[in-house]
């Protein structure tokens, strides 16, 4: 168990940086994980942690020793792989064995260790299996093992999941989950899967073209994104967004498509007049009742229902901007309808028109 | 799955069968004439029968060699190939496996350079640089010796690019999971490496060994003992211009029995790759 410290981490391949500086401190026995688009650095950022890439700059410390120079074997981490990455010709137990056997460990512990992890992760029966033999759900428990018999400081995951089918990802999911709880190991997950990341993630770390975005607990993260991007990447379906300008009194949001949105009470006063971007997640416009003045009137051009909610897709007004609302599965609403929408101050966010950044609040 | 059409089947099988005649029959008249004697061979009164004498021609052939011009018995001469041959089949594979391994997995200085150069060398094959090779190999004092027979041709492109080419396509990750439990590239070699390659090694022998068992022109430029021959030179000898002096139950027995340690190399090899290739997978 131990703490990883990232230090302004860079990287370059050749003149190409595709790292731009990422300080982190993952706590003792945190999970975190660096979730993400394709090519933004996710695994090159573990890579280094795991010694398999040269850090360019910066630095990067396990259990308070710096390990830029240290020789993977030495970091004392454990990989799983996105393609498992077993020995083809190795039994399950040899594959579990092997680095054990290379550290030079008596046989009678080996054997121990091998067969604790196989018992904890159910494959007794299956030790003798060659990979091939193997389910997918196997290959990979096999793979987890195989770092587990290590008993490393930190376990490093890329993407582990993402070759299984949805229901197999689901439930091993939550087996990781209660591995790592049960082990304490600080652990760090790659995936471009925001709801594997919301799942496991005791905090985590959004990125975006070699940049950390934000670091934090998934609830702080949905709750105050911390810019656009983070928005726009963490929630499903994605939060819904409104160029706008702050009215000159600074309690609304005037709408390029003429609407006005109120905010709560003097928040943004000393940005009156202010180009932004109004966010407003899907599940948190309300349909207008009788009362409250309706912000939007949708044109609803698409249902999508998905059983406990739907989905509506439409236009603010029949031409204006697209938005996505989220209603209950129960609610009969169909195509070319209009409904009428609130956007409750509480749950608008606001971004810098230029920077994208968050306006504090 | 194409149309099933009777003239197209019938014509199809008539090639192939006429295909197989053509490979098997002289095969097949080789064996028969191994087994008659000498005079009837030569009065051509074989017809397509085996003969009588099978015993005595195939053990004048191992133990005696031919009569009429002096040869050396067919077991020195087997021996003489299986020698070579082994030696270049051995040969090849280890020398081409650890020369991939290199390129591939190292990057040392002059390694495209390295690489080129195995390449290029498969524009130079025996024959073509056979008087400076000949000129090496006699310097050293390998005339007549299993050395000069198996080393200058071990040296193999061909290989080694096999090899490289394999090597590609196992993943960079066991290369990476092999690191991470802390096998350095001697072990990663040895446990790794050479393990998943072992298909591929069983096929390379296949090849190899027949061609080093079917070399003709290298080992009867460096071999001027007779008792260095090897079986292919040897068959040659045997055959003399005059018909006459020719002991042709002698040449037809030798002849099959040359042809034996290859079938029974593809035949063992076969059943190893062929569980091989079904089998692996990376
Ligand atoms: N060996 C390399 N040489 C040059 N560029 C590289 C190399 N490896 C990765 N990159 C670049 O670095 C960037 C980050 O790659 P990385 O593999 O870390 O992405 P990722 O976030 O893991 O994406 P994915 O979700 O698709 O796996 C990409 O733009 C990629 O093109
Ligand atoms: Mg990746």
């Amino acid at each position: 168990m131990a703490e990883v410290g990232l230090k302004n981490v860079k990287k370059s391949y050749g003149g190409m940086q595709v790292i731009h500086g990422i300080d982190c401190a993952i706590k003792d026995g945190e999970f975190m994980v660096l979730v993400g688009p394709s090519g933004c650095g996710k695994s090159t950022l573990l890579r280094m942690i795991a010694g398999l890439e040269e850090i360019s700059a910066g630095e990067i410390s396990i259990d308070g020793r710096v390990v830029n120079d240290v020789e993977p074997k030495d970091r004392d981490i454990a990989m799983v792989f996105q393609n498992y990455a077993l020995y083809p010709h190795m039994s399950v137990y040899d594959n579990m064995a092997y680095g054990l056997r290379i550290r030079g460990l008596s046989k009678a512990e080996i054997d121990e260790r091998v067969n604790k992890a196989a018992g904890i992760l159910q494959l007794q029966e299956l030790l003798q299996r060659k990979p091939r033999q193997l389910s997918g759900g196997q290959r990979q428990r096999v793979a987890m093992g195989r770092a587990i018999v290590r008993d490393p400081k930190v376990f490093l995951f890329d993407e582990p999941l993402s070759n299984l089918d949805a229901k197999l990802r689901v439930q091993m999911r939550v087996e990781i989950k209660q591995l790592q709880n049960r082990l304490g190991t600080t652990a760090v997950y790659v995936t471009h899967d925001q709801v594997e990341a919301m799942t496991l993630a005791d905090r985590l770390v959004v990125m975006n073209a070699g940049v950390a975005e934000q670091i934090g607990a998934p609830l702080e993260v949905y709750a105050k994104p911390a810019s656009l991007f983070v928005a726009g990447f963490i929630g499903s379906p994605a939060m819904n967004f409104l160029a706008g300008k702050i009215s000159g009194d600074g309690r609304a949001v005037e709408l390029a498509g003429g609407a006005r949105v109120a905010l709560a009470d003097g928040r943004f006063a000393s940005s009156a007049g202010r180009k932004v971007t109004l966010g407003v997640r899907p599940e948190h416009l309300v349909q207008d009742g009788a009362g409250t003045a309706a912000h939007f009137q949708l044109a609803i051009e698409l249902v999508e229902t998905l059983g406990a909610d739907t989905l509506l897709h439409g236009r603010i007004d029949g031409k204006g901007d697209g938005l996505i609302v989220r209603v209950d599965g129960a609610t009969m609403v169909k195509s070319g309808q209009t409904l009428a929408l609130h956007a409750p101050p509480g749950a608008l966010h606001l971004f810098d028109g230029e920077t994208g950044k968050r306006l504090s609040d | 799955m194409v149309e099933r059409r009777p003239f197209s089947n019938l014509l199809a099988h008539l090639i192939l069968w006429a295909g197989i005649i053509v490979v098997v029959f002289p095969v097949y008249y080789t064996l028969i004439a191994s087994t008659h004697n000498p005079r009837d061979i030569f009065n051509g009164e074989i017809g397509f029968l085996p003969g009588g004498v099978p015993t005595e021609n195939y053990k004048a052939a191992l133990f005696a060699g031919a009569k009429q011009v002096k040869t050396t018995p067919a077991t020195v001469m087997m021996l003489n190939s299986l020698a070579m041959a082994l030696m270049i089949a051995v040969g090849k594979i280890a020398i081409s496996i650890i020369s991939a391994y290199a390129v591939v997995y190292f990057n040392f200085f002059g390694r495209m350079f390295a690489f080129w150069t195995i390449f290029v060398t498969l524009m130079l094959p025996v024959e073509v640089r056979i008087y400076p090779t000949y000129k090496v190999v006699a310097d050293l004092g390998l005339l007549n010796s299993y050395w000069g027979l198996s080393v200058p041709l071990i040296a193999s492109a061909t290989a080694t690019l096999l090899f490289r080419q394999f090597f590609m396509t196992i993943p960079d990750e066991l290369v990476e999971a092999s690191k991470i439990d802390g096998a350095g590239p001697m072990r990663f070699f040895w446990d790794t490496v050479v393990p998943l390659s072992r298909t591929n090694m069983a096929a390379l022998f296949v090849i190899l060994f027949i061609y080093g068992w079917n070399q003709y022109l290298w080992p009867l430029l460096i071999t001027t003992d007779a008792t260095m021959d090897t079986i292919i030179v040897g068959i040659r000898r045997q055959i003399v211009t005059s018909d006459a002096n020719t002991d042709w139950h002698i040449v037809m027995a030798t002849a099959v029995l040359a042809m034996l340690p290859p079938v029974a190399v593809v035949v063992f090899m076969q059943r190893l790759f062929v569980k091989g290739l079904v089998e692996t997978e990376k």
